[in-house]
């Protein structure tokens, strides 16, 4: 079976993001950038299909520009045989983004599509919902828990509630939540083979979509401040204040 | 202009973050339509009827929606789609998971997780997990929204709107329910709550969460937790707050044993007031926190039951 897992590259998660000073948009310049956590998750849960012999082949798929072949570089370097890179200079709506995906579902053919349920800076929680949806595929989003039984995959969701539990007929999309693994770290000799690993580059333009852009980024400022607080000394002390100060408790 | 809202509810109790969204839509401004997909749901629909703003319910009953499954009700969304400029739903799990079908199958955009209307095509949504709020317009037609219902208040429920019974069924046939395992608890949801009060990994383990239990029967309060404290296996997945959990936003919120990573932050530092406890002076959640407490947790949390 083929897996495909698109990947995107994001700020690393600890590096609390700024905002220009003129408004137009969140400034990345020189800030570390890593594959997002959640389509990391996604590769190790392929890479675990791929070591129990469910998975076969499995490829990554990044949009974007030359600096994300980077994590496709990581990605090769924790399991994944091969790479594709869509080269695009821009930031493209998640429709157009599952658009191109669609492409590469359409000419790879693979049972199962493992995605990040929401990439950490956009965080739009949409790409993985449209591509099933542009392929017709049925999805199973937030997963906990993913297993393949001949030709339907049971995926355990994290809901608002609990769990809950789908089977979805394959070919099928997944979309990983926190608990699905907890991904490996990449040995230095496994970084070293995945430099020899497949990497195509394959110009967005190249694939006849109309990739115009549906939203148009207004503005971007930073959140309101909280006012600052106090410390209190003594349990007694927080509890009048909560009573007399804050008026949240009676 | 005519709005389209996507009712939350398990089949016999409409959520009020539903309420809520209705307030969102009414701030576009339009005729405002609920759309009810499930099982039995009959109730839910009268008590959809019943919110304030709301021109027309609209019922979907059949086994096919009982579990909300995404490629049903986004079918059944699509198939009355061309009567709306706008469809929203509120962002909790089952919006969270279906809206983005409808919009790839629109071929519109999605924008998800609004915080605030700017007009009928120009939207507020908090991005990099709140660090910055980004102001997003539209350029399509029609527009597919979800919704943050922790930014808008409940819209009341005086009203009587007229309850439509659709026909349609689609089953799409790709994916069937197998079950849920939810989590059963006699406290209010921590979405809706106006007290939590939540801990981390400084619990040390699930048992230890029962010293929040008599601090929230006082306060009424909901409990939640850091997902240090979920992935270590303390407590259920649904109790995670944060940029990739639930977000909260209540009157008054306690976090106990919990550093303040961004990812927390994210979902609870719209709260009214906000209290820590930590034995970690240095801990960045004494940074949003109006009343901060430097203790350890084991010996504040009796005390702190005991004197409420
Ligand atoms: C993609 C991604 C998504 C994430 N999403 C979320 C999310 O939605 N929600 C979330 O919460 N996190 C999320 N995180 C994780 C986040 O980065 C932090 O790791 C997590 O919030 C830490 O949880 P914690 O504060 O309980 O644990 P820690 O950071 O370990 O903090 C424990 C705190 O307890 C205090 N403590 C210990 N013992 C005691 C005691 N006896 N008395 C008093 N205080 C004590 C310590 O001083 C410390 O401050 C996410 C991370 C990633 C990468």
């Amino acid at each position: 079976m083929k897996v495909l897992v698109p990947i995107k590259r994001v700020i690393d998660y600890n590096v609390k993001v700024r905002v220009k000073a003129d408004n137009s948009d969140v400034d990345l310049t020189n800030t570390k950038m890593a594959i997002n956590p959640f389509c990391e998750i996604a590769v190790e849960e392929a890479v675990r299909l791929k070591e129990a012999g469910t998975a076969t082949e499995i490829i990554v798929v990044s949009v974007g520009d030359k600096t994300c072949q980077e994590q496709l570089r990581t990605a090769l370097a924790l399991g994944a045989d091969r790479a594709i890179q869509i080269e695009t200079d821009e930031s493209l709506d998640a429709l157009n983004i599952a658009k191109l995906l669609q492409k590469i579902v359409e000419e790879e053919q693979p049972q199962l599509v493992i995605l990040g349920k929401q990439s950490i800076d956009s965080d739009n929680n949409q790409t993985g919902q449209m591509l099933a949806a542009l392929t017709g595929m049925a999805q199973g989003t937030f997963a906990s828990e993913v297993v393949v039984e001949g030709d339907k995959v049971n995926v355990t969701r994290e809901v608002d509630g609990g769990l809950q539990t789908v089977a979805l007929t394959l070919p099928a999309i997944v979309t990983t939540d926190l608990r699905l693994n907890e991904p490996r770290y990449a040995s230095l000799p496994n970084i070293m083979k995945a430099k020899r690993k497949p990497l195509d580059v394959k110009p967005a333009a190249d694939f006849g979509i109309n990739l115009t852009a549906r939203t148009s980024l207004l503005k971007v400022t930073p959140p309101a401040e909280r006012q600052a607080g106090i410390m209190v000394g003594s349990i007694d002390e927080l509890v009048e204040k909560l009573k007399t100060e804050a008026k949240v408790i009676s | 202009m005519s709005i389209l809202v996507y009712a939350e509810h398990d089949n016999k109790n409409l959520k009020t973050e539903t309420n809520k969204t209705v307030t969102a839509a009414l701030k576009i401004g339009g005729d405002v339509h609920v759309l009810v997909a499930g099982t039995n749901c009959q109730s839910v629909a009268e008590q959809a009827a019943k919110i304030t703003g709301v021109n027309k319910v609209l019922v979907a009953d059949n086994a096919a929606y009982e579990h909300q499954l995404a490629e049903n009700v986004s079918a059944l969304v699509l198939e009355i789609a061309a009567d709306y400029d706008t469809i929203m739903a509120t962002a909790l799990t089952t919006g969270k998971n279906f809206m983005p079908r409808v919009a790839a199958l629109l071929d519109v955009a999605q924008i998800s997780d609004i915080i605030d209307v700017e007009s009928a095509d120009t939207f507020v949504r908090p991005i990099y997990a709140g660090n910055a709020i980004a102001t997003v317009k539209s350029l399509d037609t029609k527009k597919v929204l979800t919704v943050r219902a922790t930014a808008f208040d409940a819209a009341g429920s005086d009203n009587s709107a007229e309850i439509v019974t659709l026909s349609n069924v689609t089953d799409a046939g790709i994916s069937s329910h197998v079950k849920d395992e939810l989590t059963v608890s006699a406290r209010p949801d921590l979405g809706a709550a106006s007290i939590v009060i939540s801990g981390g990994r400084g619990m040390q383990n699930g048992d230890n969460f029962k010293l929040l239990d008599g601090i929230a029967d006082k306060l009424g309060a909901a409990i939640g937790a850091s997902r240090a404290a979920v992935d270590a296996g303390f407590v259920p997945n649904d109790m995670q707050v944060g940029q990739t959990g639930k977000i909260v936003a209540p009157d008054l919120y306690i976090a106990v044993g919990i550093s303040g990573a961004i990812q927390h932050l994210a979902g609870m530092k719209d709260s009214k007031v906000i209290v820590a406890i930590n034995k970690d002076p240095e801990a960045p959640i004494f940074q949003v926190a109006d009343y901060g407490l430097e203790a350890d947790l084991f010996d504040a949390l009796p005390e702190l039951e005991a004197k409420l």
